[in-house]
């Protein structure tokens, strides 16, 4: 997947540079991890549990090896390293051994030369099991009123926040208990890979789709019992990802498949197995309560918060900080009591998703601020305009907030935009509540409006040094970079040759492929790469840029300190001396490699308090939606925002963030919701899982507020998570509006509208 | 599957050429077929269900999802795919799609751009609602649809000042 970048214009930062591989994706040429393959390939499969919680009392696997075309079949047995892998706690069994502890639990896998044939071989494998009652409480896990379901217990973390005077009290208080529903990322290109095994047995190359390579890399060395240098990752093609391939998946699978084979390893889920091989959104039910002055003014906040972590810890304990550090929202706050619970249940893993723990936060913080301005009898923007948080504000963490933070200035220009024009007397069928169902009545059709305002934090927090390396050379005017950054449709790879042409004016910039033969790019996830990696770029072409400067300055008897680049030339500031970039790097190779880390952060104490978090970005949403209160239907007429974007690099790919996380956020606010009962997902499929459609999808009207971060490498805050948080509590704000209801739930039932 | 007794030899016409299909099980879709047998992996499977319209191919003058139909069933029919699209220099659809920022993972792109060329092929003019409705079918995950119609919006506009 090397490409080359060649354009006339000069595609530097702050243009919107188009895609480099856009080219093969439209045409269909652009090799995805799913239509990589390899001579003497087979196929793996993988057997899951369909019980929540279960103890396994026997496997037999002898018909199903018996099956002709059939090579292997794996379960817990065959680990040769540990047993177990995970992001954070290593708790997660590579297969099964003696318990299952969600619906679709890894318990064997099989290799065979078709996927008609994998499908025969799993369903001739035996497992006999002993069911037992699924523990799908969170409550009963806090409480400890259940039996550990794992050796960990049933408390994944439990964080507190006390913050200034727990004794204050207002003359208005307001509260509420919130929930949020199982959301799934839902990216199209299914979890897939290319395991190869190394000729001698002693290791694997592998393709895949992934966030985060060197992660990956570690955790299947681990399993493997092989070291990690004989683990080789190459990037395939990522089709969306939205933080569910930031676990393990196939991985491991596929190269025990492949080793023991011997033979290369094709392994993709299905969309059914996908929905039991990712992680999810964490539900959560979160108690607010906020005391107020009588002019609307936040003076406490108490909060319980209760996130379902399911079987396995995945990152919740990350994700349970950012809901507990988040809970008052991006105002001001001196005051605050809250508890965090993220606990184990028998339902599926939960973990990273597009806004990690700050978006069931948010639900609850918004509409908190909407009760609070009805209360004080202000509008929703002025009560979020008094309590509009400032650079240098401290969070309930004692955090300053020391990035920029135009808090005020998103609401406002949020507010600037045009209202959508009132439905006409006879409407698009298609534009009513309902859309193709045509059952939406004129007549029953209630606009409303609400608001969502949010605060998000970037990269990661509670001392992680999630760094960023990259390798820049230059040679003949040509720049090649390097990294590992996983590109996932976010853009990167069209970001990083924006950065070569800025800092040394050349114009043709050639990506090598993502793996891992190059120190660690970290995740493509807490909107970090335009930061992280955008950095580790940045900081190896200015190196380059030292170099050549110290090259021409010496040929030329120069400062190279007096040298700077001007479009594609090198410049004397202080004499005559013009040359091009291309003339003065002829014949010469420059190479240096950079590693790009933020500033330390510190864990929480027991009281919540620490400069735990790196940055925060900003952002406003104004949703505008026509509801049919007699069958409880919405439609999504407009998304008003102005986003906190730093600086926008790519202001294409800026607002391709912003429209694609609006209809992500639509998504949780209306449509999207994993449904189980007693531990039994009900709904793994694009049939029964709804997903916005083209006649979902609001009209979005973006605002780009620009004010440079300074700590940012490249003055932008990460843009991909900010969109999908606001934009959901603003959606239901705006079915209240219309319908007087309480709207306490997300995503927002027909029955809670009309019932 | 080469001890497997369910299978069959038969022909395809795909892209204008006529296409064998050896030693296949007669139970692969279309999908399968195009992608792991004739060497056409830009059709893509997301759902196997024809919910999210990745597999788009156009059968016979209309859109199918490839992974609704059974490959042997197809045989007779005329089917292009996204390879069939160009030959060398991109059509107006997909230099829109570029352009206009409509790709962004590009897993949903190859069944968008043959749908909207189905679309602009019958309805040369369409409507905003007909555009939506139309491309209702193809899922995308990534853009919010917004950048997508900006792309059709400009083609629609291009052809019309031809």
């Amino acid at each position: 997947m090397s490409t080359s970048v060649v354009r006339t214009r000069r595609d530097t930062l702050g243009t919107s540079a188009l895609r480099p591989d856009g080219g093969a994706k439209v045409q269909g040429s652009f090799a995805f991890s799913s239509d990589v393959w390899a001579d003497n390939m087979l196929w793996g499969a993988t057997l899951r549990s369909p019980h929540p919680y279960a103890r396994i009392i026997s496997i037999d696997t002898s018909e199903a090896i018996k099956i002709a075309g059939v090579e292997t079949v794996l379960t817990a047995e065959d680990v040769p390293g540990q047993l177990t892998y995970g992001l954070i706690d290593s708790d997660q069994p590579v297969f099964a051994s003696g318990v299952v502890r969600y619906m679709g639990e890894p318990v064997a896998a099989v290799a065979a030369d078709h996927p008609e044939t994998c499908r025969r071989a799993l369903a001739a494998i035996r497992v006999e099991y002993e069911i037992f009652e699924p523990h799908v409480n969170p409550e009963d896990s806090i409480s400890g009123s259940v039996p550990p379901i794992h050796p960990n217990g049933n408390l994944l973390r439990h964080q507190r926040i006390v913050c200034g005077d727990t004794t204050v009290t207002g003359p208005v208080v307001v509260e509420c208990e919130y929930e949020i529903g199982m959301q799934d990322q839902a990216f199209l290109g299914l979890e897939a890979a290319l395991a190869i095994p190394d000729s001698d047995g002693g290791g694997v190359e592998m393709i895949v789709a992934t966030q985060w390579l060197h992660e990956d890399r570690k955790q299947i060395a681990l399993c493997l019992g092989l070291p990690e240098e004989k683990i080789r990752l190459t990037l395939g093609g990522v089709g969306g990802a939205f933080g569910a391939r930031e676990d393990i998946s196939l991985q491991v699978h596929a190269s025990l498949l492949a080793l023991r084979t011997g033979r290369p390893i094709k392994m993709q889920y299905s969309r059914e197995e996908s929905f039991f091989g990712h992680v999810h959104r964490h539900p959560a039910k979160i108690w607010v309560r906020h005391h107020a002055s009588n002019d609307g003014m936040i003076l406490k906040i108490e909060a319980r918060m209760v996130f379902d972590g399911g079987a396995y810890a995945s990152t919740s304990a990350a994700v349970l900080i950012n809901a507990v550090t988040h809970i008052q929202g991006p105002y001001r706050c001196a005051n605050a009591v809250v508890d965090g619970f993220a606990a184990r249940t028998n339902n599926p893993p939960c973990g990273a998703m597009r806004g990690f723990g700050v978006v069931q936060a948010c639900f609850a913080h918004e509409s908190q601020m909407d009760k609070l301005a009805q209360a004080c009898g202000l509008s929703p923007v002025e009560i979020r305009l008094r309590n509009a948080m400032r650079t240098g504000d401290r969070l309930i963490t004692g955090q300053p907030v020391e990035s920029v933070a135009p808090v005020e200035r998103c609401i406002r220009e949020t507010d600037a935009i045009a209202l959508p024009p009132q439905m006409t007397s006879s409407p698009h069928e298609l534009s009513l509540p309902g859309g193709s169902g045509r059952t939406a009545d004129r007549s029953h059709i209630v606009r409303g409006i609400g608001w969502g305002v949010s605060i998000k934090n970037l990269m990661y927090s509670e001392t992680f040094d999630d760094y960023a390396t990259a390798r820049c050379r230059l040679e003949n005017g040509i720049v090649t970079l390097k990294f590992a950054t996983s590109e996932v449709g976010q853009g990167f790879v069209t970001l990083a040759p924006q950065i070569a042409r800025s800092v040394l004016g050349v114009d043709t910039v050639i990506v090598d492929p993502m793996d891992t033969t190059i120190g660690s790019a970290g995740s493509t996830s807490a909107s970090r790469q335009t930061w992280m990696s955008g950095g580790a770029v940045d900081g190896a072409c200015r190196l380059v840029r030292e170099r050549l400067f110290e090259h021409v300055a010496l040929q030329n008897n120069l400062d190279p300190l007096q040298l700077e680049i001007d479009d594609t030339d090198i410049i004397d500031t202080r004499g005559t001396l013009r040359i091009s970039v291309s003339k003065a790097s002829a014949g010469v190779t420059f190479e240096e490699t950079f590693e790009h880390h933020h500033r330390p952060t510190e864990d929480l104490d027991e009281n919540g308090q620490g400069n735990c978090h790196v940055a925060f970005a900003f952002v406003a949403h104004r949703a505008v939606v026509d509801v049919d209160t007699e069958l409880g239907l919405v439609k999504v007429v407009q998304i008003a925002t102005a986003q906190d974007v730093g600086r926008a690099l790519n202001p294409l790919s800026v607002l391709g963030q912003i429209e694609g996380g609006i209809a992500q956020g639509l998504g949780l606010a209306v449509m999207e919701e994993i449904l189980m009962v007693n531990g039994i997902v009900k709904n793994p499929s694009f049939t029964d899982y709804l997903l916005p459609t083209a006649l979902d999808a609001p009209d979005v009207v973006a605002v780009l507020i620009e004010e440079p971060d300074p700590q940012a490498p490249l003055g932008a805050k990460g843009v991909g998570e900010p969109p999908c948080i606001s934009v959901t509590p603003a959606i239901a704000a705006a079915i209240r509006d219309a319908t007087g209801r309480a709207i306490t739930r997300v995503p927002v039932r027909p029955s809670d509208i009309c019932l | 599957m080469r001890t497997m007794s369910e299978t069959q030899i038969y022909s395809l016409r795909v892209n204008g050429k006529l296409r064998d299909v050896t030693d296949a099980w007669l139970g692969e879709s279309l999908l399968y077929v195009l992608r792991e047998r004739l060497g056409l992996p830009g059709s893509k499977g997301a759902c196997e269900q024809g919910e999210c319209g990745s597999c788009t191919v156009v059968m016979d003058g209309a859109a199918v999802c490839s992974c609704l139909v059974l490959a042997a069933s197809a045989v007779g029919a005329d089917i292009t795919t996204i390879e069939g699209l160009t030959e060398g220099a991109l059509t107006d659809v997909q230099q829109a799609f570029i352009d206009e920022g409509a790709v962004q993972c590009g897993f949903c792109t190859p069944g968008l751009i043959v749908a909207v060329h189905h679309l602009l092929d019958s309805t040369p003019r369409p409507s905003e609602m007909e555009v939506k409705e139309a491309l209702s079918g193809n899922i995308c995950r990534c853009t919010g649809y917004g950048r997508i119609f900006a792309a059709v919006t400009r083609v629609i506009e291009q052809r019309a000042q031809q």
